[in-house]
């Protein structure tokens, strides 16, 4: 296995809001190879944007990271400040965000938004200049495009306008949110096969935050499930499609719909829980359809098993 | 368009710019207030020239109505009305410019940094804001004025503070709506300093808001300035000056009535044409 590039460690973080404390993220687990794709699966509000802005130590107030640490190489990102987290920021990780038509600035060139990443970071302007230059073509952009303004190029070359910014510096860990659900399904294959090309050049961890299981499916290399801000299961992506150990992970392949079967999807039944108060016990309980006395009760530990799995389930315990 | 030199080129960026993205309807508001503004600058500026006598001096006898020596008669004094308000809206201009370049330079920036840092700081800053933006302006300038002292910079300053929470208020609440943008937030992820992120990022969105209040609040500043010169706390006489001019004519109003005209005509003309500018880029704020 590569050489472990981002290691998420026990990572708790709370939204403070007016009608009390928001459990985004519990207690979260995660390792990433270089050169690997992890992807955080989950449903809207399951925590996984919250942990992936927790990687660029970068929550948006009231929330706040309240433990853990999330390691970078030999760096804990959570433990920086000041300058020091912002140097961090782009050069040892970056972001991709959603919707590429409002995440460039729309009064600015290309090649200024780029440039400005590179000098912000000790980079000289004509060092800069050149990286930038490289870093567009490097994504399969006209050499032209850095004279351009956002409004002038279409939604999948702004978003390698982005990835270009994000990688410009090489940072060893990619986080993605969403890249491709605000483009077409074409342009969606090719900014993914970007990202695959790039995270194998470069020996890039990258972290796809998806609500969209068949494309972590079929990119990431590991599956990291998450439900009401645990992640509840996590593993080789074959193995976890193959033999998922948590009722959850087998509740959400069986609503995905296949077309080579005549099984029709089946709903997980049920809400997810409002995390302002999680219920007691496993989060996923009200929902489960092997939920056991226990279940209500006591909160399931983390289970590893052989092979570089875990997972969060009474069941497994049981054993 | 014809070739008019250099000067006329000059020109024609900035207007065009600022036509730019305009409705027609605003185009032609800004158009007409343009025009009076710089015909009133013009005419300022070349007071020495144009001015057919010294503003100050007796050249004749006084109260004499308009005739073709005096197009606008003389006041109590016997000096040239005419001449009087020719040179009479340098004071208008400078302490305008000087308000609202001062209200403008302090307002922005501490706007920018408290909406932008938000927190503590921001509470403290909007409240202490909000507690000047609560006094009628008038009577706070009158105040200040007052304190100070008659002398143009002196009203500039109290205009000034008057007007710094406009500003503040204005950017601040910009500030607020364009940092919630997820281009903002890209360029924290990508590792921008905060300044730079203000300055390149925030500052140039918020420009256009702050063209319509710079003019907008120059108009006003128009009008207090010529209140407070009325009330004799901009101008020592005999400088010539429209809002005191007001004054001294007031007793005489309706015998004398050329005396209140010219005065009062200028100070409407003046804030009005800078009205109309900031409302014809208002015009473009609501299409953008």
């Amino acid at each position: 296995m590569a050489e472990t590039v981002l290691r998420v460690e026990d990572v708790t973080v709370y939204y403070y809001t007016l009608r009390g404390v928001v459990h985004a993220v519990e207690d979260a687990w995660l390792e990433a190879g270089a050169g690997e794709m992890v992807a955080l699966v989950g449903e809207s509000g399951s925590g996984k944007t919250t942990l992936g802005f927790a990687m660029l130590n970068l929550v948006p107030p009231p929330g706040r990271v309240v433990k853990g640490s999330i390691w970078i190489g030999r760096i804990d990102l959570l433990s920086l400040r000041g300058e020091k987290l912002r140097q961090a920021r782009g050069s040892l990780v970056s972001m991709v965000f959603q919707d590429p038509f409002t995440t460039l600035d729309p009064v600015r060139r290309i090649g200024d938004q780029l440039e400005e990443v590179l000098t912000e970071h000790g980079v000289t302007r004509e060092e800069a200049r050149s990286r930038v230059r490289e870093v567009l073509e490097s994504v399969g952009l006209p050499r032209d495009a850095a004279e351009r303004y956002p409004h002038q190029l279409s939604g999948g070359q702004r978003q390698r306008v982005a990835i270009a910014a994000a990688i410009a510096l090489e940072p060893q860990v990619l986080v993605a949110d969403e890249p491709t659900t605000a483009l077409d399904v074409v342009v969606q294959k090719q900014i993914m096969d970007l990202i695959d090309e790039i995270r194998r050049r470069e020996g890039m961890a990258v972290v796809l935050v998806t609500h969209d299981i068949a494309l972590a499916a079929e990119r990431a290399d590991k599956l990291a499930i998450m439900y009401a801000g645990e992640i509840v299961e996590q593993g080789p992506t074959r193995r976890v499609l193959e033999n998922p150990l948590h009722p959850y992970t087998r509740a959400l392949l069986a609503s995905v719909p296949d077309i080579d079967s005549d099984r029709w999807p089946t709903p997980i039944p049920g809400q997810p829980p409002d995390l302002h108060r999680p219920p007691p016990g496993c989060r996923f309980h009200p929902r489960c359809p092997q939920a056991m006395p226990v279940c209500r009760e006591r909160r399931p530990p983390l289970h590893v098993t052989s092979g570089g799995r875990t997972a969060r389930c009474w069941l497994l315990e049981e054993r | 368009m014809p070739r008019m030199g250099f000067a006329s080129e000059a020109l024609a960026r900035p207007l065009a710019r600022l036509l730019e993205g305009s409705t027609p309807q605003g185009r032609r508001l800004i158009k007409a207030g343009l025009a009076i503004f710089l015909a009133i600058v013009i005419m300022s500026l070349a007071a020495p020239v144009i001015a057919p006598y010294s503003p100050v001096k007796t050249v004749a006898p006084p109260l004499q109505p308009p005739s073709l020596k005096h197009p606008l008669g003389t006041d109590v004094l016997g000096r040239d009305v005419l001449s009087r308000i020719i040179w009479g809206g340098r004071i208008v201009l400078w302490v305008v410019a000087l308000s609202v370049a001062l209200s403008a330079a302090i307002g922005i920036p501490l706007g920018l940094v408290s909406g932008y840092t938000g927190g503590r700081l921001d509470k403290a800053l909007s409240m202490i804001m909000d507690a000047v933006y609560a006094f009628p302006s008038l009577i706070l300038a009158i105040a200040l004025a007052a304190v100070l002292g008659p002398r143009p910079e002196n009203a500039a300053v109290a205009i000034a503070v008057v007007y710094v929470p406009t500003y503040f208020r204005m950017v601040r609440g910009q500030v607020l709506r364009v940092k919630a943008e997820p281009f903002i937030e890209s360029a924290r992820a990508l590792g921008l300093p905060p300044w730079r992120i203000l300055r390149e990022h925030v500052l140039p969105h918020v420009l256009p808001t702050i063209m319509v209040v710079f003019s907008l609040s120059a108009a006003d500043a128009v009008l207090t300035e010529a209140a407070l010169s009325f009330l004799g706390l901009a101008v020592t006489p005999p400088t010539p000056d429209w809002g005191f001019d007001l004054y001294a004519a007031k007793m005489r109003a309706l015998s004398y009535p050329w005396l209140i005209i010219g005065p009062g005509l200028m100070i409407t003309l003046l804030a009005l044409s800078l009205a109309l500018i900031g409302e014809g880029l208002g015009e473009k704020m609501a299409v953008g």
